[in-house]
């Protein structure tokens, strides 16, 4: 079976939504040795306006480059999410800032949604906020599982600035975390083991969102 | 995929500017073209070129008509509404004769229309935007590698024609980035304008030979010693303006017959799986790639279906179409616009074949499923 992954990261202009496109279908050409396009959209606002870029992964050639059945979708925007949710797959992987998109029971019996306050916890955690993207390319990455992590870091060191790359390193490591975190929370509630879970995180990895130490 | 580089279409086409000889860029930046200027304004200084960026479209086209006059290879770059004042310029460098490359990267309008969107919708202002009675060579790439190669061969063509190209490309192609492995550049033609074969004192910018329709025109190393003297209004030989009937409709005639009569070099298309299909659709630029996912589909489905991609757009390949007509009993066009292409598609059929379309002017490109959703319409 060919192997083909189909991603959309949305939200607004100006959050680095087309980067963290670019990163993840860096990686995939560079360390991966797979096929991959990225193509952005975005609005004549030069902030603010709806903003997506799609990245289709595949290791055969890729003819038509925008997303039409996706495997996976960022939403940092509920405007964008409402907008571009339309080409999302049975099952797909979701992934929202639960602080600023709301997603209704029924799309949580379609997809495989997880939510998390990215962007707060890349400007009270991570101590910058312009690193939201990368905490969520992070955390794509965890979820996915479309590129190798370790390969996505050799990707930031040549995409970030040098004086930006450690922060925005916290920031992915971060990212990691959270979603493993929102994973294990999930076969948990499947299991019906845990009630009372605190905001998404469970309590159990709760320490990680305001510990700067390195993981692991 | 060791030496596979990452870039977009715009990148692609302003490296490959570079790689073809171009050393004068002129331009006005604006969305979804402004990466084209944005490279060469860093690239052009490193390879001792020059890069300008005028105070408007008008006044950048003419500068960079003026390099080409000099002896430069040029070039501009804009999309729709940019297109639309560079028009008078444009028409200028066709009546000179002067090699220049004009990319549109085109979006959605009339008027500043959607900045961002793709589109298709500068088929016909490519053709018939300038006035006046005059041939263009229009290229449309397809894909990223395309955006490379087929800029170099607009410069070629340029330079070989003394005769203004325009590169067709749009915001799909413009901001998609993939990995791109070039082709060496020891592999690539290149093309430089024929240089004079007489004396300054005895040179006329458009005296041309019994054999050859394109006069010589001098390069950057010849131009200083030549002396010449160019103008909008229609010329004679020696550069200066006529009004003779008999000069002026045979040079006339010359400019259009100079591209018409190269069609063999200047016509570059795509068959794709129509050697025993049933229909056939056309379409082009970035939209063709929508095609070819919709006919992989439908071939999946059991129906015969293939594409014809004019990749040279301008002249309009006639012949190819007429052909078509013989062959095909459905034709599908399909276009990011409401009907451009159409219109010749269904000139040179002639009524031979029932014409079919899937047009979009949304600012969404056309998705393969609604040419999927025509195919198996016309296949039924």
């Amino acid at each position: 079976m060919a192997f083909r992954c189909e991603l959309r990261f949305a939200g607004v202009g100006g959050q680095g939504n087309i980067l963290a496109g670019a990163i993840i279908a860096e990686t995939a050409i560079i360390y991966e040795h797979r096929f991959a396009t990225q193509v952005p959209t975005y609005t004549s606002q030069v902030r603010g306006g709806p903003t997506k870029a799609d990245v289709i992964i595949s290791d055969q050639s890729i003819e038509f480059p925008e997303a039409t059945h996706l495997d996976f979708m960022l939403a940092l925007d509920q405007r964008t999410y409402d907008m571009y949710k339309g080409d999302l797959k049975n099952h797909a992987v979701v992934l929202v800032d639960d602080n600023l998109v709301r997603v209704s029971a029924q799309e949580r019996e379609t997809w495989d949604i997880y939510g998390f306050p990215m962007i707060r916890t890349a400007k009270y955690d991570v101590g910058n906020v312009l690193t939201a993207n990368i905490l969520a390319v992070g955390m794509t990455v965890e979820l996915t599982k479309v590129v190798d992590k370790e390969h996505v870091r050799k990707i930031l060191h040549t995409r970030i600035r040098p004086a930006l790359l450690e922060v925005n390193m916290k920031a992915f490591d971060l990212g990691l975390r959270a979603a493993r975190s929102l994973q294990l929370q999930k076969v948990q509630q499947h299991a019906g083991t845990t009630t009372l879970l605190g905001h998404l995180v469970p309590a159990q990895d709760s320490s990680f969102v305001r510990d700067s130490a390195p993981p692991r | 995929m060791a030496d596979v580089q990452i870039m977009n279409g715009n990148q692609l086409i302003a490296e490959a500017a570079l790689l073809a000889g171009c050393r004068f860029y002129a331009g006005y930046p604006i969305t979804p073209s402004s990466e084209i200027p944005e490279l060469l304004a860093r690239r052009m200084p490193e390879v001792g070129g020059i890069f300008m960026q005028l105070e408007d479209e008008i006044a950048s086209i003419v500068a960079a008509a003026a390099a080409s006059y000099a002896g430069y290879k040029s070039m501009t770059a804009s999309s729709g509404p940019g297109i639309s004042l560079k028009q008078e310029g444009l028409g200028m460098a066709c009546m000179m004769e002067l090699p220049l490359v004009i990319v549109d990267v085109m979006r959605g309008g009339p008027s500043t229309g959607l900045p961002t969107r793709a589109s298709q919708s500068d088929y016909m202002q490519a053709r018939w935007g300038t006035h006046g009675d005059h041939m263009i060579i229009a290229v449309a790439p397809g894909t990223l590698l395309e955006c490379y190669t087929e800029t170099i061969r607009a410069f070629n063509m340029a330079e070989r024609y003394r005769t203004p190209v325009l590169i067709l490309s749009d915001a799909t192609l413009a901001h998609l980035s993939s990995g791109v492995t070039l082709p060496p550049p020891d592999t690539l033609e290149i093309v430089d304008r024929r240089q004079p074969a007489v004396e300054p004192e005895n040179y006329r910018p458009y005296e041309i030979s019994a054999t050859n329709p394109v006069p010589p025109l001098p390069n950057r190393e010849n131009f200083p010693r030549y002396r010449f003297h160019m103008t909008g209004l229609n010329k004679d030989a020696t550069g200066f303006p006529t009004e003779n009937a008999t000069t002026v409709l045979a040079d006339e005639n010359r400019m259009i017959n100079k591209i018409m009569d190269a069609s063999a070099d200047i016509e570059s298309f795509e068959h794709y799986q129509l050697e025993d299909a049933q229909v056939a659709v056309i379409a082009y630029g970035s939209n063709a790639n929508a095609a070819r996912v919709a006919i992989k589909e439908a071939r999946a489905q059991g129906l015969k279906v293939g594409m014809f991609r004019p990749i040279t757009v301008w002249p309009f390949p006639f012949q190819q179409v007429m052909e078509l007509g013989r062959k095909f009993k459905h034709i599908i066009v399909s276009e990011m616009n409401l009907g451009q292409m159409i219109h010749e598609v269904q000139r040179a059929l002639q009524g031979r074949s029932e014409l079919h379309s899937v047009l979009q002017a949304a600012g969404t490109p056309i998705r393969p499923q609604q040419i999927l959703q025509k195919i198996r319409e016309v296949s039924a």
